[in-house]
C-alpha cells in the first residue's frame, strides 16, 4: 500500500508525465472541456424546463421523478447504445453526460422555485407584476441558490463520469484509468482516479465559494 | 437500430439470471452502506466538528470514478463479488450518511427533550424516538442509494460482477444493440421496482404520517 | 418518596448557572417552592426562569449550589430515575409524533416497567381526567388540535402520578380562548390532585390566575420577588416588579382579594310573594331589595313605581332591576362592579347557601381596598 502511494506520488510529480499531447495537462484540459460543454448544454435544456414547471406548477410529477430516472439510467449502457447507433464520435459521450446532468438541474431548479413562499408570489402579483416579471424579478432570484446547487451537483457528477470518453477511445483523464486497466498498471489507474476526484472536488469548492459570495446576504 | 425480438425470446433465462446476479451485488451493498452509515451518522449528528469531516470525506469518495474505485480495490479484495459490493457501498455512504444526519437533525428539539425529561436515557431516546422520527428522511436516502446502486452495478462487469452490465459489454463487442437496449430497460425496471418496494415499506413503517392529515 | 406522605418541597440553595459562553442564566438563587401548590416563575425571555425549571429535573445542571426535592439532593439519583418521578409539560406539548396518543401518555409507566396492559389502562383513564374523548387515544398527535395536544401533554405528565409537575409555558402556543379553558382545567385538576407544580410563563395574567406563589425574574437570572399574588400586587418589591405587573395592578389585586371578612349591614327587603302595601311599608329609600322564596336576591324594586297601585296587588310581576348575590369567595372587584352597576349603589351579600345576609356599600369596599397596600 505504502509502496503504491509512493509510486503514485512519483507518477503524479514526474515532469514528463505532465507535458506533451499525452500529458496530464492535456488530458485535464480535455476532461474540463467535455465536462464544461456537457454541463452548459444540460443547463440550457434543463433550466427552462425547471423554471417552467416551478412557475406554472404543471408537470410537478415529472420534475420530482426525473431525477430518479436520471439516477437509474446506467451510463455505460447509454454510452454503448449511442455508440452503436451513431458510430465512433464524441456524440455518445456528450449524450450520456448531458442525460446525466439534466435531471439533477431540473429537480433542483424546481425545488428552488416551489420553496418560494406563496405570500411572496402573491405580493409580486399584487404589486402589478405580470407572470414573466414575477418570474424574472422575484422567483428566479429567490430560487437562485438552489438552482446553483443543482448546477454544482450536476458538474461534479459529470466530471467524475466524463472518464467514459476514454471508453469510446477519446481523451480526458479517463485515459489513464482505461489504459492502466489494459496495461495492468495500477499506479496509472490510481493516478487517473486521484486526478478526476481532485478536479471534481476543486470545481465543487469553487462553485460552493461562488454560491457563498453571490448569496452571502441570504439566510439560507 | 432495431431490436431483435428473437434474441430476447431465446434469452429470457439469461436475462432473469443476470437480474438476480445484479441484485445480489446491489442489495448487500445498500444494506452494508446502511449498517455503516447509521452509527457514523449518529456520531456526526452528536459531534459537530466530525460532521464536516465525515460528510466531506464521503463527498470526496463519491467523486472517484466508479471503475477506478473497483480497480483500486482489486489488490485488496481480488476478483470477487466483495470488491464490487465494497465499491458500491462506498458510493451509497454519500447519500445515506447525509440523509441520516439530516433526518436526525429534523427531529424537533422539544420532542427529544421531552423524551429525556420523562426519564428515557440517551440510547433509548435515540432508538425509540429519534431514529423512528428520522425514518422518512433516512428512507428517502435509502431509495436514492438503491436506485443509484442498481444503476452502478453495471460498471463492475470489468471485474466480472456487473450483472446486467454484461449485456452492455456483450453488445459493444458484437456491435449488436439488442442486449444493450434490454440491459438499459432491465436496469430501469429493477430500479423502479426497488423504489416502489421501498415506498411501500416506508408507508407501512410510518403510520403516523399516513394518518397525519388532520381529521 | 412514597410511604404515605408525599414529600415534594423543592428548595434552591445559592444556585447559579453560568453557560460556557459566559452568560449567567441564574444568579445565586435561594428559594423554596411550596409543597402541593402552584409556583409560577415569570419574567421576560432570557431571565433564567426556564433554566431554573430545567435544573429541577436536571435537563440543566447548576454550576453552583444545590437543589433538593423533598429534602434530597436531585443529584443523588441517576438523572433518568429522577425524571421518571417528575412530570414535565412543555409548549406545543413535545408529543412523540410517531406514537399514538395512548402510547404517548403511557410513556413513563412503560419506562417504569408497569406492563403494557396496566400502562394503557392508566392512559385511557387519564384521557378522561384531562377531558379528552376516549377515541382520541387511538389517534396520532397531529390529528388533534393544539388545545387537545396540550391536554395530552398534561395527561402524559400525570401518567405515573408524580408528586411534582414542571410546566414550561405549556399553554403558550394556543389561542387565548383555549388557553383560558386549559387554565380552568388545570385549576380544577389541581384542586383534586394537589401536586407540587412549578409553572413557567411570561404572561403575568396567567401567573396571577394560576399561582399560589409567584416568583418574578429579571434579566441576568435574578429573582426579584417571590410572594403570593395578592401580596405581590399589593406590595411590589421595586419599580421593576411594579412595571412588570402592569398599569392595571390595582384591578388585578381587587380581582384576587375576596370579600371574606368585609363587613355588611342589614338591608330592608320584601319577599317576592309580598303585596304592594307590604313593600311600601318596608321601603326605606327609592330602591327595595326583593328576595325570592329560596332566600336569594330576586332584584331591586323601584318604589316610585308603586305609586298609584292598589295596596293589595302583588309585587310579583313588577319590573325589577337585576341584583347579583355575592359570596365571601367572590372578589372585591366583582363587589365594586356590582355597586356601580346596581341602581341601589350597594353590593348584595349572600351566605354559602345563597341566602341574602345584607349589603355592602362602596365606602366599606374602598376601606378594604386601602387596607391592602
Amino acid at each position: 500500500m505504502i509502496d503504491l502511494l509512493s509510486q503514485l506520488a512519483a507518477w503524479l510529480t514526474s515532469s514528463g508525465q505532465w507535458a506533451g499531447p499525452e500529458g496530464i495537462a492535456q488530458r485535464l484540459l480535455e476532461h474540463v472541456q467535455y465536462s464544461f460543454l456537457s454541463t452548459i448544454v444540460a443547463a440550457l435544456i434543463a433550466l427552462p424546463i425547471g423554471l417552467f414547471i416551478g412557475h406554472t406548477g404543471r408537470g410537478a410529477f415529472f420534475a420530482i421523478n426525473i431525477s430518479g430516472f436520471g439516477r437509474a439510467l446506467p451510463t455505460v449502457g447509454v454510452v454503448t447504445l449511442v455508440f452503436l447507433a451513431s458510430g465512433l464520435s464524441m456524440t455518445p459521450v456528450y449524450v450520456s453526460l448531458i442525460a446525466l446532468a439534466i435531471p439533477v438541474i431540473v429537480t433542483n431548479t424546481y425545488a428552488g422555485m416551489i420553496a418560494i413562499e406563496a405570500d411572496t408570489k402573491d405580493a409580486a402579483r399584487g404589486m402589478g407584476m405580470t407572470g414573466l416579471q414575477s418570474l424574472w424579478r422575484v422567483e428566479i432570484p429567490l430560487a437562485a441558490p438552489l438552482i446553483m446547487t443543482g448546477l454544482r451537483l450536476a458538474a461534479v457528477q459529470v466530471i467524475s463520469t466524463a472518464t467514459i470518453a476514454a471508453y469510446v477511445s477519446f481523451g480526458g483523464l479517463g485515459r489513464y484509468i482505461f489504459d492502466g486497466l489494459a496495461q495492468r498498471d495500477l499506479t496509472q489507474v490510481l493516478g487517473g482516479a486521484v486526478l478526476v476526484a481532485g478536479l471534481a472536488v476543486t470545481v465543487d469548492l469553487i462553485l460552493a465559494g461562488v454560491n457563498r459570495v453571490l448569496f452571502r446576504h441570504r439566510l439560507t | 437500430m432495431t431490436i431483435e425480438w428473437q434474441w430476447l425470446s431465446t434469452h429470457t433465462d439469461d436475462l432473469w439470471a443476470l437480474s438476480l446476479d445484479h441484485l445480489s451485488t446491489a442489495i448487500p451493498a445498500v444494506l452494508l452502506g446502511l449498517l455503516i452509515a447509521l452509527p457514523l451518522a449518529v456520531v456526526a449528528h452528536r459531534i459537530r466538528p466530525l460532521r464536516g469531516v465525515l460528510l466531506g470525506l464521503s463527498n470526496i469518495m463519491f467523486t472517484v470514478p466508479s471503475l477506478a474505485l473497483f480497480v483500486i480495490l482489486l489488490p485488496i479484495t481480488g476478483l470477487t463479488r466483495t470488491t464490487a459490493i465494497t465499491g458500491l457501498t462506498i458510493y451509497t455512504l454519500v447519500v445515506l450518511l447525509r440523509n441520516t444526519v439530516e433526518g436526525l437533525d429534523s427531529v424537533p428539539a422539544k420532542v427529544r427533550e421531552a423524551s429525556l425529561a420523562m426519564g428515557r436515557g440517551r440510547v433509548g431516546t435515540l432508538l425509540k424516538v429519534e431514529l423512528p422520527l428520522a425514518l422518512p428522511v433516512i428512507m428517502a436516502g435509502v431509495r436514492v442509494a438503491s436506485v443509484m446502486t442498481i444503476s452502478l452495478v453495471s460498471v463492475a462487469s470489468y471485474i466480472g460482477y456487473g450483472g446486467i452490465g454484461q449485456l452492455f459489454t456483450d453488445g459493444f463487442q458484437r456491435n449488436f444493440p439488442t442486449p444493450v437496449i434490454a440491459g438499459v430497460v432491465l436496469t430501469l425496471l429493477l430500479a423502479l421496482a426497488a423504489d416502489a418496494l421501498l415506498v411501500l415499506v416506508q408507508w407501512l413503517c410510518t403510520p403516523w404520517i399516513r394518518k397525519g392529515a388532520r381529521a | 418518596m412514597q410511604n404515605g406522605k408525599v414529600v415534594s418541597m423543592i428548595r434552591f440553595d445559592s444556585v447559579s448557572k453560568r453557560f460556557p459562553n459566559g452568560t449567567t442564566a441564574v444568579d445565586d438563587l435561594s428559594v423554596e417552592f411550596s409543597e402541593g401548590g402552584i409556583t409560577v416563575l415569570v419574567g421576560s425571555s432570557g431571565c433564567g426562569k426556564t433554566t431554573t425549571l430545567r435544573m429541577i429535573n436536571r435537563l440543566v445542571d447548576p454550576t453552583a449550589g444545590t437543589i433538593t426535592l423533598g429534602g434530597r439532593d436531585v443529584r443523588d439519583l441517576p438523572a433518568a430515575r429522577l425524571r421518571r418521578g417528575i412530570g414535565y409539560v412543555i409548549q406545543q406539548a413535545g408529543l412523540f409524533p410517531h406514537r399514538t396518543v395512548l402510547d404517548n401518555i403511557a410513556t413513563v409507566p412503560t419506562l417504569l416497567g408497569w406492563g403494557r396492559r396496566k400502562a394503557r389502562a392508566r392512559a385511557a383513564e387519564l384521557l378522561e381526567v384531562v377531558g379528552l374523548p376516549a377515541d382520541a387515544g387511538k389517534r396520532y398527535p397531529n390529528q388533534l388540535s393544539g388545545g387537545q395536544q396540550q391536554r395530552v401533554g398534561v395527561a402524559r405528565a400525570l401518567a405515573a402520578d408524580p408528586p411534582v409537575l414542571l410546566m414550561d409555558e405549556p399553554f403558550g402556543a394556543v389561542d387565548p380562548v383555549v388557553r383560558a379553558l386549559l387554565q380552568d382545567e388545570l385549576i380544577r385538576l389541581q384542586a383534586e390532585l394537589r401536586k407540587t407544580i412549578v409553572f413557567v410563563t411570561h404572561d403575568i395574567d396567567e401567573a396571577v390566575r394560576l399561582g399560589d406563589q409567584i416568583a418574578i425574574f429579571r434579566t441576568g437570572g435574578h429573582m426579584v420577588q417571590c410572594a403570593p399574588p395578592a401580596e405581590l400586587l399589593a406590595r411590589p418589591a421595586d419599580d421593576f416588579v411594579a412595571g412588570f405587573l402592569g398599569s392595571e395592578r390595582g384591578l388585578k389585586l381587587l380581582s384576587l382579594v375576596t370579600l371574606a371578612g368585609v363587613p355588611y349591614e342589614p338591608v330592608g327587603s320584601v319577599r317576592s310573594t309580598a303585596t304592594v302595601k307590604e313593600a311600601r311599608d318596608a321601603a326605606a329609600g327609592r330602591w327595595l331589595l326583593v328576595v325570592s322564596p329560596d332566600g336569594g336576591p330576586a332584584g331591586w324594586l323601584d318604589t316610585g313605581a308603586l305609586e298609584g297601585l292598589p295596596g293589595t296587588s302583588a309585587v310579583a310581576g313588577l319590573a325589577l332591576a337585576p341584583a347579583r348575590g355575592l359570596r365571601d369567595s367572590d372578589s372585591l372587584l366583582s363587589a365594586l362592579n356590582e355597586t356601580v352597576s346596581s341602581p341601589a349603589g350597594v353590593a348584595v351579600r349572600v351566605d354559602a347557601a345563597g341566602v341574602v345576609t345584607g349589603v355592602t356599600g362602596q365606602d366599606v369596599l374602598h376601606a378594604r381596598q386601602r387596607s391592602l397596600t
